[in-house]
């Protein structure tokens, strides 16, 4: 049973679990999809990439931000049976690039997870690892690893 | 960056870099600075950080300046007073890493320098970059010529500029009259320097006291209590409020909270006023209003942040006088080509109303609005930051907008078990954990403690729930009470604005009894 009491000003509620069991009758407003002002995800909605979403981390800002824009947008825009496929060029100009950078873009060949990436390169959000072998095997096009696009 | 080669030929170079106008004094180094930045950001720290990288995203090889007077590339602010006093590795002073929820180590530094390009690197190289120039202090804004002079009388003028100078701790006047011997053993809490040189006190000294009850006071004094449980350090925390967090958390809360940082070990004295600081018999000795006295070898001040306002001035850009700090539009404009992030801007928020923010998600956030506005997207400020704080592996809670403990306030609380407490959130939940499910560089504040934590047993116990801040009876704030990864709803319910009738029915919406 819940019970409330009166602290000056201040409100205090004490409520049990079946308190809150009955669904809330509390009125939220209904969102607007195409709010601009609102943060988007990695897809806007005229189907661009959002190259400022916090999911891709430092990927499109870092030095290798060009090369890693090029791949990913022919990816993302890519009509091929095999998608991506006519894409091979860039990807391989933003390994190379990537390649120069090992602190910020760890080279893992061991594409599990759970693996800590190497002790300089512990900047889980910045430089993400998978991303980086996920776009380049284009077998994913959305690469995050658990950063929630917000 | 071959490229980069040719323009090491001296001819090329100053073709690149034409010789400043006032050349009686200047060093050799200025010549190679570069003398126009597309893109100048005043401050290293998060908000210009999260600036430079909007702009990078948005605009294809952006060159980006950002010039600081710290020694220290841009780094993350919240590890100071939290994870980095947490840490089993002697060298943490010097690596500055820490260990996040999942067990991952991070600097604190938000990239490592190979991130970064040169300076003088900036006008040739081919996909733009980011550039950090350290050591160099801005002192004079030309805002009709669109340049800065720095305190080497170098000038660089800019196409677009961001002021993310952030501020400067806050002394009392008692300790700044109170003589040379006194202030050297003191503490303005802010920096990587001032982290190391408390550090280093922490282990020479037999007694800290930290003046101030608010997050920064409370953090520091729970992280020295707990190194007081290993070393016979005393630690005293005092300040004027009843309790901690006594300008953030209604009464009951603050209280509750107190006797918690107690619990941490520290000696703390509320309702106290400093009357004068002495130094006497190789101690400090803190004379209080209501007589009194504390003997201590060493004092933290944690009053407060006095924002940086130094280019008003010579910029004839206004300032704030009821928020301090830089006046600004929505979006973030303090005039056509300038804006201001961080903890100097006193912003439009179109929800709240007018206000100056303080916080490290706040700095995130203002800074990447700030880019994207400086790349031509207009926005206004929109994405609700959020904050958050734990004071010991009981109390850890995460809020956002208006979190004033004189607004009346309505808080929903369930029963505490040992299962809600930030300590055991962050180990069960697998992914997104608080902040960091928020925006990305922020440093969580889970604690890799040894100690498990202990099931409350009073009657009002707060052990979680969500209180509501008030003002006209519209919800401004919200404080999630050890209730974590549901700063979605609340971020909904202040910017729906909505009057509720009923704020338990609200509450619901946060399944408080559930992890």
């Amino acid at each position: 049973m819940s019970y409330c009491r009166e602290e000056g000003k201040d409100r205090i509620i004490f409520v049990t679990k079946e308190d809150h069991e009955t669904p809330s009758n509390a009125e939220l407003v209904a969102d607007d999809p195409n709010d601009p002002y609102e943060e988007q995800g990695l897809i806007l909605p005229n189907g661009d990439i959002n190259w400022n979403c916090p999911c891709l981390g430092g990927m499109a800002s870092g030095p290798c931000g060009s090369q890693f824009k090029e791949a990913f947008s022919c990816f993302h825009y890519s009509k091929e049976e095999v998608k991506g496929s006519e894409c091979i060029d860039h990807f391989r100009n933003m390994q190379e690039c990537m390649q120069r950078y090992p602190e910020l873009y760890p080279q893992e060949e061991d594409k599990d997870e759970s693996t800590a990436p190497s002790d300089s390169a512990a900047l889980t959000s910045e430089s993400d690892s998978t991303a980086v072998t996920s776009a380049v095997s284009s077998d994913s096009t959305s690469p995050t690893d658990g950063q929630t696009a917000s | 960056m071959e490229a980069s080669h040719c323009y090491d030929d001296p001819q090329i170079r100053h073709l690149n870099h034409p010789q400043p106008a006032e050349s009686v004094g200047s060093t050799p180094a200025s010549l190679k600075l570069p003398s126009h930045a597309p893109y100048l950001l005043l401050g290293g720290g998060t908000a210009s950080f999260a600036a430079a990288r909007s702009i990078r995203a948005r605009d294809p090889g952006a060159k980006v300046l950002i010039v600081t007077d710290e020694p220290d590339l841009p780094y993350m602010r919240p590890p100071l007073s939290k994870e980095l006093w947490f840490s089993d590795d002697p060298s943490v002073t010097e690596t500055l890493r820490f260990k996040q929820w999942n067990g991952k180590e991070r600097s604190i530094y938000f990239q490592p320098p190979s991130f970064y390009i040169n300076p003088e690197e900036l006008d040739s190289v081919e996909n733009g970059g980011v550039a950090v120039l350290t050591g160099k202090k801005v002192v004079h804004m030309d805002v009709r010529g669109n340049k800065v002079k720095l305190d080497d009388d170098t000038e660089i003028s800019y196409d677009k500029c961001l002021i993310a100078t952030g501020g400067v701790p806050r002394n009392l006047q008692v300790i700044e009259r109170a003589g040379e011997e006194v202030m050297k053993r003191t503490t303005l809490f802010r920096k990587i320097e001032d982290f190391r040189s408390l550090d280093k006190v922490s282990r020479n000294v037999k007694s800290i006291t930290i003046i101030g009850g608010g997050f920064l006071g409370s953090e520091l004094a729970c992280a020295l209590g707990r190194r007081s449980t290993e070393s016979d350090l005393e630690v005293i925390q005092m300040f004027p409020e009843k309790g901690n967090m006594g300008k953030v958390l209604p009464e009951y809360l603050s209280n509750w909270t107190t006797e918690k940082v107690k619990k941490e070990g520290v000696k703390v004295l509320s309702e106290a006023l400093v009357k004068s600081v002495t130094y006497k018999d190789d101690k400090l000795e803190i004379h209080l209003k209501d007589g009194r006295l504390v003997k201590t070898d060493h004092i933290v001040t944690a009053v407060g942040l006095e924002p940086n306002v130094d280019l008003a001035k010579s910029g004839g850009l206004e300032v704030d006088s009821d928020f301090g700090g830089y006046r600004v539009n929505a979006e973030l404009q303090a005039r056509s080509n300038i804006w201001v992030a961080g903890d100097a801007a006193c912003f439009y928020d179109i929800r709240l109303g007018r206000r100056r923010v303080e916080h490290h998600d706040h700095a995130v956030v203002s800074g990447r609005l700030a880019g994207e506005n400086m790349t031509g997207a207009n926005k206004p400020y929109w994405h609700q930051s959020m904050f958050w704080s734990d004071l010991g592996p009981d109390v850890g809670y995460e809020a956002i907008g208006i979190v004033d403990s004189s607004l009346p306030t309505v808080g929903v609380f369930a029963k505490a078990t040992a299962k809600d407490t930030p300590k055991a959130a962050t180990e069960e939940s697998g992914t997104g954990i608080r902040s960091e499910s928020e925006t990305e560089d922020t440093a969580t504040s889970a604690v890799a403690s040894v100690t498990p934590a202990p099931v409350v047993e009073n009657k009002d116990d707060y052990g979680k729930g969500v209180i509501f801040y008030l003002r006209d009876k519209v919800v401004v704030g919200i404080i999630l009470w050890n209730v974590f990864n549901r700063m979605p709803v609340a971020r909904k319910i202040i910017k729906d604005g909505e009057e509720h009738a009923d704020l338990n029915e609200v509450a619901k919406l946060f399944n408080i009894h559930e992890d």
